[in-house]
């Protein structure tokens, strides 16, 4: 068997309704850092960003793969799990990648003025994910939350095109956290 | 596997009725929804086993939300025992086996049509509304195309002018339901044919707030702690405003009453709308003007 087959959800309809509970959290409390599991999706892809594409992507979705993650096991195993069609960075609903490869961040869909849930789903893969460093004010948050963002200038230009603008996931092993477009962050 | 089941298979095979498919385009909604809070995000709805007026959107939502560690309060005007509150909590029964509960503090997730509960909302809990008309501005502009490019401009006068005239009319803001809220200072939102007594709750609550519109095929969110005003005037501030009695069951003097007729004679008590909170306090030894002739008759 092709290692393409692998790693999927054992029990789909089970495993995606928790994972889509964690989603959800960590979208509607920004700093928040949760588990995500169930999902061995080949590498560079990480364990939590391979749940959030066996919960959130199928054949409706188009997908980017950015740098490393634009490889043949991932462009396979996403083909065999989800059925995502694999385009280019501006026809993307999801992109998946390092902060880095990611750029330039101008390239992704940040919704239409009318329409501005037709935003891009950025999954961005860390190597350490940790509730310190810029601090997070806005909905989902009581005071100020704290992330260990990769940078802050390009999440406060996102900001000001509120209510457009691209929304976060940040993955790191099974680990996941999140940042809305309606956050503001400073440096600390 | 197809989207297409009969409705037998969909009983035995779909977790919470949907299958995955739907639930993700529901769930992709919903987070959209959360990222731009108090706007509509278009969803495609899916006919339900239940008439729309019975919260079709409500209930997708809900099962886009659902897990098998919840457990499922339903209340329909703050009361858990209605057809329509039992209809739908039986419906997640058979089709999520979550467990369920009539309490809002032991309450996972909260499904509710017409009321936010009395007692406090905390964190990790969600609360679902079922929203029969979700475009605040419906009543100013039938046309969505407008209606959509007035939120997207921030053209709200029309919705000012047509509270400004209750005042002038009516010397008050004579809109008791459905009162609108503006959301983080941007989108005007419908927060579901509440009483405006419960417009303060929808404001700074741990909880996050999702609403269904299955008809209309709209969802919107309200994350934890987001801020939410009621539209008015500096010479007309909002007012939460409820019934000027206590409850004549529990003594509650600060929770939204509903107005019961008792006989034909013209006889009429206030009691909570909210049956949980009305129950526990009774429970606690609160007891209203008419109750206590209630508890010793029975006893
Ligand atoms: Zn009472």
């Amino acid at each position: 068997m092709s290692d393409a087959l692998l790693g999927g959800f054992e029990q789909a309809p089970l495993q995606s309704s928790n994972a889509f509970r964690a989603a959800l959290a960590v979208l509607s409390q920004p700093g928040e850092i949760r588990e995500l599991q169930g999902a061995l999706p080949p590498a560079p892809l990480s364990v939590a960003a391979g749940v959030l594409l066996l919960t959130l992507c199928d054949g409706t979705t188009p997908v980017h793969l950015a740098g490393g993650h634009d490889c043949a096991a991932v462009r396979d195993w996403i083909t065999f799990h989800c059925g995502a069609p694999l385009v280019g960075a501006e026809a993307a609903t999801f992109a998946f990648g390092d902060w880095t490869a990611l750029h330039p961040l101008g390239r992704f869909a940040i919704g239409q003025p009318d329409y501005p849930d037709r935003a891009a789903t950025l999954i961005v893969e860390m190597a350490t994910l940790t509730a310190t460093g810029a601090a997070l004010r806005g909905p989902g948050i009581a005071e100020v939350a704290h992330l260990s963002l990769p940078e802050i200038a390009a999440f406060q230009a996102n900001r000001a095109l509120f209510p457009l603008g691209f929304d976060c996931f940040f993955t790191c092993g099974v680990w996941v956290a999140a940042l809305p477009r309606s956050t503001r962050v400073e440096a600390v | 596997m197809t989207a297409h089941h009969d409705a037998t298979l969909a009983d035995s095979y779909n977790f919470a009725y949907l299958d995955e498919q739907t639930k993700r385009m529901i769930r992709r909604a919903i987070l959209k929804g959360v990222a731009v809070p108090g706007y509509q995000v278009p969803f495609a709805s899916r006919e339900m086993p239940m008439p729309y007026g019975w919260g079709t959107g409500g209930v997708q939502v809900t099962a886009a939300c659902l897990t098998p560690d919840d457990r499922l309060k339903v209340i329909d005007q703050g009361a858990d025992d209605t057809t329509n509150a039992v209809s739908i909590r039986k419906f997640f029964q058979r089709t999520a086996g979550v467990a369920v509960t009539e309490s809002t503090v032991e309450a996972t997730l909260i499904q509710t049509r017409h009321r936010i509960p009395e007692s406090a909302l905390t964190a990790g809990q969600i609360l679902v509304y079922q929203v029969p008309i979700p475009e605040p501005l419906r009543f100013l502009e039938p046309r969505e195309t407008e209606t959509r490019k007035m939120h997207e401009l921030e053209e709200y006068g029309l919705i000012h002018v047509k509270l400004y005239e209750d005042i002038a009319r009516h010397g008050t803001i004579a809109t008791a339901y459905a009162y609108p809220v503006k959301v983080e200072g941007r989108y005007v939102m419908d927060p579901s044919p509440i009483p405006k007594f419960d417009n303060p709750k929808l404001s700074n609550s741990p909880a996050l707030q999702l609403f269904g519109a299955g008809r209309e095929q709209r969802i919107y969110a309200l994350p934890p702690f987001t801020h939410v005003v009621s539209l008015d005037f500096d010479d007309h501030p909002f007012e939460a405003s409820k019934a000027p009695h206590d409850c004549d069951l529990c003594g509650a003097s600060d929770s939204y009453l509903d107005e019961v007729i008792t006989d034909d004679q013209g006889g009429r008590m206030f009691v909570c709308s909210d049956t949980d909170f009305c129950r526990v306090r009774q429970e606690a030894g609160h007891l209203g003007a008419m109750a206590v002739p209630n508890l010793a008759g029975s006893a």
